[in-house]
């Protein structure tokens, strides 16, 4: 079978972009990866987006996006998974190219949900949950996982001092991470401090409402090497998985298991052929605290009912056993929801080359984990170092 | 924002939301809503079935930053409802004081105004979940 390579890495800082629009910021990050690449043209190209519908008034993001990039008549489209769409979109690329239908394949993951008033924000995002049966009710997103942070709390005894501790590293991360949204350290008591948003989730245990765009650029060896792309750029795309588990949350068999990543990974690590002891480092889907927990344990980081005590001990920063979030995960570095999966990827790259502003010592194996809705549709994609 | 055409939208999800209407698989599975496939077995053998609408809270927010729509509303208490025969239903809770919302407490089911649209004038209505009324 053909073996895929990343060959080129780029991004666009998160943030509040407001004198850029959707366009210019896909546009800047793939041709950062383009130029990382040394290359000039690509077979395809696919989008990950979620709502650029709703937030901005455009779909047909194929087109538009490969057209404003100059790459000509190529095949392009817009993948959607919700907040998983950027870790589906990568997932698509790879699919193309060991096919063998595309042989250089551009993913660029964008969202632009800064246009929109907060309280639309807020109900556009809650279009992944179940629109009849849960925004209906009046659930945001935050609402939803505020109901599976108090059921986890209650369940394993864990408080929300202990929760806190995944943003507390999240943001020390962060901090050293150019492109981050946030890019300062934060103590427990600042997350404790902050108000609640759907209690107990608090400001602090959640993600932003930011811009961002990310892009890989995805080949064989044997093209890399026809390019002329250094051996030092490539990274294997060694493994991946996706699934999906019930929309509705109160239809989930176990509200604590994270079913869609546990059946997504298993996929991911029999592909790579490694397990989850051999993983350097995670980047998991901390779009709220208690999803950080859930994530390491549904990925057989922490068994059932201990992610938040990985956190507690310690084992969660750069330097210890299981680092995660390393250059600030969704939490500080910030979650353009449908981009979040291409950014992860991108940082899984710049950490297997030994290019991250925080890194893990001889990092060889990363793991990616993209969470769409509240858990429902999840990708996992496991990296390494060529 | 985006308006779907909320009257047949709305009337479709009739039974369900002022009834309280599950399904039940030939392997006696309960869910809610009604399927045409059991969650639990994939049996095409579904029939209707109406819930009791007694449960507990088996979690619960307040939710202060809704979605567009439901800004009147805020704050109010949001939970997910374990039926007793089985199902979970999430939905609101009302008539009650959210300091008095706990672990297992038990609620009933109660007709009562979702929401409103100022545009078109539809007033949703559906489920929501209170302290039994003595």
């Amino acid at each position: 079978m053909r073996k895929a390579v990343i060959i080129g890495a780029g991004m666009t800082p998160v943030g509040e972009h407001w004198k850029l629009g959707l366009r210019d910021l896909a546009v800047e990050a793939l041709l950062n990866a383009m130029d990382d690449a040394g290359i000039d043209k690509v077979d395809s190209l696919y989008v990950g987006n979620m709502i650029s519908g709703p937030f901005v008034e455009q779909e047909n993001l194929g087109a538009l996006i490969a057209d404003w990039a100059g790459l000509g008549n190529i095949p392009a489209v817009k993948i959607e998974a919700a907040c998983a769409s950027g870790g589906a979109a990568v997932q698509e690329g790879v699919k193309a190219v060991l096919s063998g239908l595309e042989d250089v394949v551009a993913v660029v993951g964008v969202e632009k949900m800064t246009d929109a008033w907060p309280s639309d924000a807020t109900r556009y995002l809650a279009y992944a949950a179940d629109a009849e049966w849960e925004l209906f009710h009046g659930a945001s997103f935050v609402a939803l996982n505020a109901l599976v942070m108090r059921y986890y709390m209650k369940t394993y005894g864990y408080t929300e001092e202990d929760l806190a501790l995944f943003a507390v590293n999240a943001h020390a991360n962060g901090a050293k991470n150019p492109y981050a949204m946030f890019k300062r350290p934060i103590k427990v008591e600042t997350v404790l401090k902050s108000p609640y948003v759907a209690d107990p989730l608090k400001l602090f245990d959640a993600s932003p409402v930011c811009d961002g765009a990310a892009s890989v650029i995805i080949t064989t060896p044997e093209k890399a090497k026809e390019l002329g792309v250094p051996k030092e750029k490539w990274v294997e795309v060694a493994g991946m998985g996706r699934a999906i588990d019930t929309i509705s949350l109160a239809s989930r068999e176990d509200l604590l298991t994270l079913k869609a990543a546990k059946v997504a990974a298993e996929r991911a690590y029999k592909m790579a052929g490694v397990e989850p002891k051999d993983i350097d480092f995670f980047e998991v889907h901390d779009a709220f605290t208690v999803m950080a927990a859930l994530s390491l344990e549904a990925l057989g980081a922490a068994k059932k009912g201990e992610g938040a005590k990985l956190a507690k001990e310690g084992q969660i920063a750069i330097d210890a056993d299981y680092p995660i979030q390393t250059m600030g995960g969704l939490k500080a570095r910030g979650h353009p929801v449908g981009a979040t999966g291409v950014y992860q990827t991108v940082e899984a790259v710049l950490q297997l080359r030994g290019e991250a502003p925080s890194q893990v010592p001889d990092a060889e194996i990363g793991l990616t984990q993209n969470i769409g809705g509240t858990g429902s549709n999840i990708t996992v994609n496991v990296f390494r170092r060529v | 924002m985006a308006r779907p055409m909320q009257v047949s939208r709305y009337w479709r999800h009739f039974r369900e939301k002022y009834m309280l209407i599950g399904g039940k698989c030939e392997n006696g599975h309960v869910h809610f809503p009604k399927r045409s496939i059991c969650p639990v077995c994939g049996s095409r053998n579904v029939e209707e079935i109406e819930l009791s609408g007694k449960g507990k809270v088996i979690s619960w927010t307040i939710v202060r930053n809704p979605p567009s729509g439901f800004e009147y509303y805020k704050p109010f208490p949001l939970a997910l409802i374990e039926l007793e025969e089985g199902p979970i239903v999430l939905a609101q809770l009302t008539d009650v004081d959210p300091e008095e919302i706990d672990f297992g407490m038990e609620v009933e089911v109660v007709t009562k105004k979702i929401r409103e649209f100022e545009e078109d004038g539809i007033i949703l209505y559906g489920y929501k979940f209170r302290p039994p009324v003595k």
